[in-house]
């Protein structure tokens, strides 16, 4: 078996969002629409070349088949698979082997959300058996309980947690696209003071609740560079999940994402080192702390003391748009955090991805990490996405 | 004739079903005499259905735990936990007898049944020293 057959074969050549803040009067499916669109346009692709499908969303239980059918096309092959918000990392990993053996050509990911107009959080999860007795604000109690226990474990505190938000929120201010980019910077002190949710985590540990919908293009590496911008090469992914409930995490401060990260870091060839940003699905500050270490930037326990690192102009560029936690968060961030990670490196490369304030772009970025995270600290996918020069 | 399963019951239900008899019990493996829980059809990752049905102590040690904050109309502030049981698996419960945000890693619980949400399920008293 060659774990490196899809290395570099697909590439990302188109990619957009719309509606991350505020849609109302649009539902889910109309943005997530427009996002398709907007992404064919900045391929310079047509909605009839598209012959591949992939799409998850909390509004929809086939959504692949529901986008089809509002935009008019007969995908070859389509993937509902909804596996929470790393969904969209792992579609982007179906999708390469689907393009690669030649079933389909032009793969669109997508997802669209209005939760935030539509009044608040929105899931589909089923109540899960031997926990919904108890009551569990789900997802949130989940994430409490973890970092609960990462606290006891390695004498964390919730100052420490706090340090996550501060830093995502200082890439926000950088940012013009973020939510919270006008709100000014977050203290430690407003942080522990915010509403408590589920103790130890209080409203500033917990991601925004926006609207929002995202879309990217896949092509094969060939087609690739025919297309106008610059694509932006698949060069690992990998996903693992080992449960669905919180109280079947084997180890509440582990996740899957140490398997899933050496295994996209094997396939790429690349190690934590070579990343020149690093983009975490952070619904939580638990978890950029849990990503951190378990992908292997740090060892475990270390991943509550490197603030000066991820925040901008430190060492390690993480969540450079502000995160789930003050950029945009409309339910399942996953394509998000790859819009992110293929807009450094777009921006490196000379294209026009937006303006940010001095300091938000990363310069000279060659290889982005993307890291999804689905359900209560469970899916976990992560992608490693490269310019033309890194493979 | 179709089959029509009767006579049997899944794991879920007979979990409870020893609850409602004042029965706390969960499975392991007669192979191996390792626990699990949540009750299954055959032992997670392994297969192996070849199991039996145990009373267990009853004694844990929380986890983790968290303070739910809801509104006293809603019914106020509770406890969640995961509660590791001596047999070894861990399962969410909460922990009562004590101020919701009390609850510390390492407390020593026992197990209690109770209703909840009309059936009988376990939830956790603090073993005072």
């Amino acid at each position: 078996m060659d774990i490196n057959k899809i290395r570099a074969k697909t590439a990302v050549v188109g990619l957009a969002e719309t509606g991350c803040g505020l849609a109302p009067g649009w539902n889910a499916m109309e943005l997530m629409a427009t996002a398709v669109y907007d992404a064919l346009d900045d391929a310079g692709l047509s909605i009839k070349e598209v012959d591949g499908l992939f799409a998850a969303t909390a509004f929809h239980s086939m959504a692949a088949m529901s986008l089809s059918e509002y935009l008019g096309i007969r995908p070859k092959f389509a993937d509902g698979s909804n596996i929470g918000g790393s969904s969209f990392l792992a579609h982007i990993l179906t999708a390469a082997m689907a393009l690669d053996a030649g079933l389909i050509n032009v793969a669109v990911v997508a997802y669209g959300s209005n939760q935030r107009s539509a009044g608040g959080f929105k899931t589909i999860s089923e109540a899960m058996p031997f926990e919904a007795q108890y009551d569990p604000r789900m997802p949130v109690s989940a994430y409490a309980l973890a970092a609960k226990r990462y606290m006891y474990e390695f004498n964390a505190s919730r100052e420490h947690l706090a340090q996550v938000a501060i830093a995502a929120r200082e890439w926000a201010l950088l940012n013009p696209r973020a939510y919270m980019h006008g709100k000014g910077p977050l203290t430690t002190e407003e942080i522990l003071s915010a509403r408590p949710i589920v103790d130890p985590l209080g409203k500033l540990d917990c991601c925004l609740v926006t609207d929002g919908a995202a879309a990217i293009v896949m092509t094969r590496s060939d087609k690739a560079k025919d297309t106008k911008n610059t694509p932006i090469y698949l060069l690992g992914a990998a996903m693992e999940h080992h449960h669905r409930m919180i109280s079947e995490m084997p180890n509440f401060t582990s996740t899957s994402a140490k398997d899933s990260g050496k295994r996209a870091f094997e396939m790429a060839g690349y190690k934590c080192s070579d990343m020149d940003t690093v983009q975490l699905y952070d619904a939580f500050t638990i978890n950029t702390i849990l990503f951190l270490e378990d992908l292997g930037f740090c060892k475990k326990g270390e991943g509550k003391d490197l603030i000066n690192e991820i925040i901008p102009g430190g060492s390690l560029p993480v969540n450079t748009n502000g995160g789930g936690l003050s950029c945009v968060h409309p339910g399942m961030y996953g394509l998000f955090v790859t819009l992110e990670a293929l807009r450094q490196l777009r921006n490196s490369a000379g294209d026009n991805v937006g303006d940010r304030k001095d300091g938000g772009w990363i310069e000279n970025a060659k290889i982005s990490l993307a890291h999804g995270n689905g359900g209560v600290l469970s899916s976990q996918v992560t992608n490693i996405w490269g310019l033309e020069e890194t493979i | 004739m179709p089959e029509i399963l009767k006579d049997t019951i899944g794991p879920q239900k007979q979990f409870h079903e020893f609850l409602a008899k004042g029965e706390f019990k969960i499975q392991r493996s007669k192979v191996t005499g390792e626990y699990f829980f949540h009750p299954r059809v055959a032992f997670p990752g392994t297969g192996d259905r070849d199991l039996e049905w145990v009373e267990v102590s009853g004694n844990g040690v929380v986890h983790s735990t968290s303070c739910n904050r809801r509104l006293p109309e809603k019914g106020g502030d509770f406890n969640l936990s995961i509660i590791e049981l001596d047999e070894g698996p861990k399962m969410m419960s909460t922990v009562v007898g004590i101020e919701p945000d009390k609850v510390e890693v390492g407390d020593k619980v026992k197990a209690r049944i109770v209703e909840l949400k009309g059936e009988s399920n376990i939830i956790f008293d603090l073993i005072k020293d």
